[in-house]
């Protein structure tokens, strides 16, 4: 039974992941993106962590891939990749040989160097059963990790403010990038005219 | 047939490659952030394979916070790709070159 549901997981997992790999429409990478976090959710719940499962399925697929469809859609970035050019000459192949560069030394490392997993369970911290996830990992972590969690609220408030000073609006028209950068890439018009940018920033400044 | 760890840990590192190759070889900043998600779903995956493995909690905790940090990561990075596409529509990242020094 476990062995099904790993497999169909890690079939999930893996397709998903190639989805994301290969498809065109960022919109399309972003859904199959969904697929591969459910598969590794399952594969939580397989683990007995029901506490990280839950998590997975709001944060990853409740919130960050919105925020992507968000960034997707408000952007008008919904264009279709030309996967057929090659940027830069041999490009491909090399990211190929260096992934099995990455998959054999992890492998490696992992499996056959020590056979599996080493090392002794620490005492204060044992694996409570899967009904009792969230309570467990609660205590630990507002007892022993209590400062570290004290540190990502001011992480996450810091990525907020950061995220707001990053895209307001300026007053006055914006820069334009350099214009050599401008002139590789002749399909987008629209994008930097002063005098657009200087009409939208008007009406922000207004507001 | 028994799961053992070792098939999470190989699931966790072939998704860790695909998603490394992934950012090696896609173009949209968006689309390379995703493959960055995809390495550190499989960093989790491995940590909670060997925390149920050892008996231990710390892997929980340790994707927990791997969490807060990918949310933070996400929502600074989108950020930075709305403040660039704001000036130039379309670019890709090797449009970014010049940021070079």
């Amino acid at each position: 039974m476990d062995a099904a549901v790993f497999t169909v997981c890690a079939v999930m997992v893996l397709s998903g992941a190639f989805g994301v790999l290969l498809a065109r429409n960022p919109v399309h990478a972003a859904l199959f993106l969904v697929q591969s976090v459910f598969g590794v959710a399952v594969l939580f719940l397989l683990l007995e962590a029901t506490f990280l499962a839950a998590v997975q399925v709001i944060v990853y697929a409740g919130a960050i891939v919105i925020l992507f469809l968000f960034v997707i859609m408000l952007l008008g970035v919904d264009r279709v990749d030309d996967l057929d050019v090659e940027p830069i000459a041999g490009q491909r192949p090399l990211a190929v040989v260096i992934g099995a560069g990455i998959l054999g030394t992890t492998l490696t490392a992992l499996l056959v160097a020590v056979g599996g997993p080493t090392g002794a369970p620490t005492a204060n911290a044992p694996l409570g059963d899967a009904g009792d996830n969230a309570k467990r990992l609660g205590e630990v972590l507002f007892t022993d990790h209590v400062f570290a969690v004290e540190l990502t609220a001011l992480l996450l408030t810091v990525a907020v403010v950061g995220a707001v000073v990053l895209v307001r609006r300026l007053r006055g028209p914006l820069q334009p990038l350099p214009a050599e950068a401008v002139a590789s890439k002749p399909e987008s018009p629209e994008s930097t005219g002063p005098d657009g940018e200087a009409g939208e920033a008007g009406q922000g400044g207004d507001a | 047939m028994e799961v053992t760890v070792a098939w999470y840990l190989t699931l966790g590192a072939v998704l860790f490659t695909l998603g490394a190759v992934g950012l090696l070889v896609r173009r949209n900043p968006l689309v390379m952030f995703m493959c960055v998600e995809l390495m550190l779903n499989a960093v989790n995956l491995t940590f909670v394979s060997l925390g149920d493995a050892l008996g231990d909690l710390s892997g929980q905790v340790s994707v927990f916070f791997v969490l807060v940090v990918a949310a933070a990561e996400v929502v600074v990075g989108l950020g930075i790709v709305v403040a660039i596409m704001r000036r130039r529509v379309g670019a890709t990242a090797d449009d970014l070159s010049v940021l070079r020094g």
